[in-house]
């Protein structure tokens, strides 16, 4: 009784929010209804009995992702009529993106429903490792069936990562950048030093 | 505590729904109260390092002080700016003391005596810290006030780049007990050092991730030293400039609330939880309540923060983003390198 009320509940914010995003006139009310959004969608994956997925989902995607469109769109000075303005001359590739989506939608129910593909068949062993919980039977098929598909995605992850710093990052010659080690290793004695200028003298620097 | 509703003739979904509901207020309730007294700890503490006497009028010396300031701000004017972004300026604060409250639902008193024993524990809690940013920053734009905004920016750069180093030190924490559940966290911890200590603090591979957890624990609450987001020498308040009356006491609530969490957690993941800090049975020492050990570690873990607060002058903003991704993130992350590989070879064996 309460998972049902629980599943409505969640799936009927998920859309309500899901069309808020779209919908919301100014920009950082959009990426807040997103992020109500991911975290109904976290709702239904903890009904799921996906307990892992669903944290990683507000962990990933409302902890840090969201976090950083809202930084973004905050500082962002943004004009709304000049963003209404280029509605009409895009309406038609919108509408054309739109179509394709629900034609992917209408064929994705209508294979769902002509029933599911045999990719795999599940080994008995497999399902023990599924009754366990949510983060063993991951780790279980990440590193242990996938490992080498899984490292190789962390690789390629890591070469982008390095890349776009590499391609990003200039060398400036200009700016005088704060060396700690240097200034820690710093001492009274070299800093400062006792000077007794005679009466009419000043001080030589 | 659902069986005894059931025993008292309740049908089962009724009986868990009045378990749930009381377990949820039977936390909150002495929480808030916790929360009300820790304020007037932390300003006693801090008076007494700066050689004054701190509040001592409100009743005897001054016990009653948290109350006075709640009734105070109970009954002032809710102001909000006209040219404020009405609804989320509203909602800011309660989000703030909600997230405050929700980490506290895994959180083990005693053997068993936690509101929701999920096996995802210690990744709810993170999940739920990564929350916390929402309510500064929303509050900050909201206000649509220039030094609430530098606030909040600084609070999302700063909360996020802590959140990193904390995630690295939590998988030290859950590489040797093997279990993210925060019950089974506590009990890994029995006798872990030479069977006499209780806590992970004794290990020496996690004595340093727990000095790094202490103060990414500081810098994640944007407590003392790390307390930019509030700066007044730059930002007059911070993000709660435009704030006043319940909208502020919810911010002050929630903040102290959230200083108790992390304080918590070090008992929880570094030093026994519930446990008693050592293992052998000195006085009738497992006779005394799990949930007294829990609350002695979370004032000692206080007083430490609140120590902190009164002798350490404020970090600049650099150096705090300095702190945290070159000197703390490469450090947690040789650690997990170094903490899985010791295990490889002690509890493993070597083989995978």
């Amino acid at each position: 009784m309460i998972q049902v009320l629980a599943f409505y509940l969640f799936a009927a914010l998920t859309i309500a929010s899901a069309v808020l995003v779209i919908s919301a006139r100014n920009p950082v009310h959009s990426v807040l209804w997103l992020i109500v959004a991911f975290f109904n969608a976290a709702g239904l994956m903890v009904l799921a009995g996906a307990e892992f997925i669903a944290m990683l989902l507000v962990i990933v995607y409302v902890g840090a992702v969201a976090v950083l469109f809202l930084f973004v769109v905050m500082m962002l000075d943004i004009d709304f009529s000049e963003l209404r303005a280029g509605f009409v001359r895009n309406f038609p590739l919108g509408l054309l993106i739109a179509l394709v989506l629900l034609a992917e939608l209408v064929f994705g129910i209508g294979a769902y429903q002509a029933g599911r593909i045999e990719l795999a068949t599940g080994t008995a062993d497999q399902v023990t490792a599924m009754a366990d919980s949510n983060i063993a039977a991951i780790g279980q098929v990440l590193y242990g069936q996938y490992l080498f598909l899984f490292e190789s995605a962390g690789i390629i992850l890591l070469v982008a990562m390095i890349g776009a710093i590499v391609l990003t990052h200039r060398d400036r010659k200009d700016t005088r950048p704060q060396n700690i080690g240097k200034q820690i290793r710093r001492r009274p004695g070299e800093a400062t030093r006792n000077v007794k200028p005679e009466i009419g003298q000043g001080v030589q620097l | 505590m659902t069986e005894t509703f059931v025993n008292w003739g309740l049908s089962y979904d009724w009986a868990w729904f009045l378990a749930t509901v009381a377990g949820i207020l039977l936390i909150a309730l002495p929480l808030m109260l916790g929360v009300a007294m820790i304020i007037y700890a932390d300003r006693k503490i801090w008076a007494a390092m700066a050689l004054r006497r701190g509040p001592n009028v409100v009743g005897p010396w001054g016990l009653l002080q948290s109350f006075a300031d709640g009734l105070k701000v109970f009954l002032q004017e809710t102001i909000i700016p006209s040219a404020a972004n009405k609804g989320l300026f509203l909602i800011a604060p309660i989000i703030t003391f909600t997230v405050a409250l929700l980490a506290w639902a895994v959180i083990p008193f005693n053997s068993g005596a936690v509101l929701s024993d999920i096996n995802v524990g210690l990744l709810y809690v993170l999940a739920i810290s990564s929350l916390g940013v929402y309510g500064v920053v929303i509050a900050g734009w909201a206000s649509n006030s220039k030094y609430p905004f530098f606030s909040a920016m600084r609070a999302a750069a700063q909360m996020i780049s802590y959140e990193v180093s904390i995630g690295f030190i939590l998988i030290c924490v859950v590489l040797y007990a093997g279990s993210f559940n925060m019950n089974a966290i506590v009990e890994a911890q029995r006798g872990h050092g030479f069977g006499i200590v209780n806590g992970y603090w004794f290990n020496l591979l996690l004595f340093p991730m727990w000095v790094m957890f202490l103060i990414s624990g500081m810098a994640e609450t944007a407590r003392a030293p790390f307390d930019l987001t509030e700066a007044e020498s730059e930002l007059v308040a911070g993000y709660q400039t435009e704030y006043s009356s319940m909208a502020f006491a919810l911010y002050w609530l929630g903040e102290y609330a959230n200083v108790l969490l992390m304080c918590a957690l070090n008992a929880v993941l570094f030093f026994g939880g519930w446990l008693p800090p050592l293992n052998i049975d000195l006085i009738p020492w497992f006779e005394i309540p799990g949930v007294v050990w829990l609350l002695l570690k979370i004032l000692f873990f206080f007083f430490i923060f609140s120590w902190v607060k009164a002798t350490v002058p404020r970090y600049r903003y650099d150096q705090l983003m300095r702190l945290g991704w070159k000197v703390f993130l490469p450090i947690s992350l040789l650690f997990v390198v170094l903490v899985s590989g010791w295990l490889m070879i002690t509890r493993y064996g070597g083989v995978a």
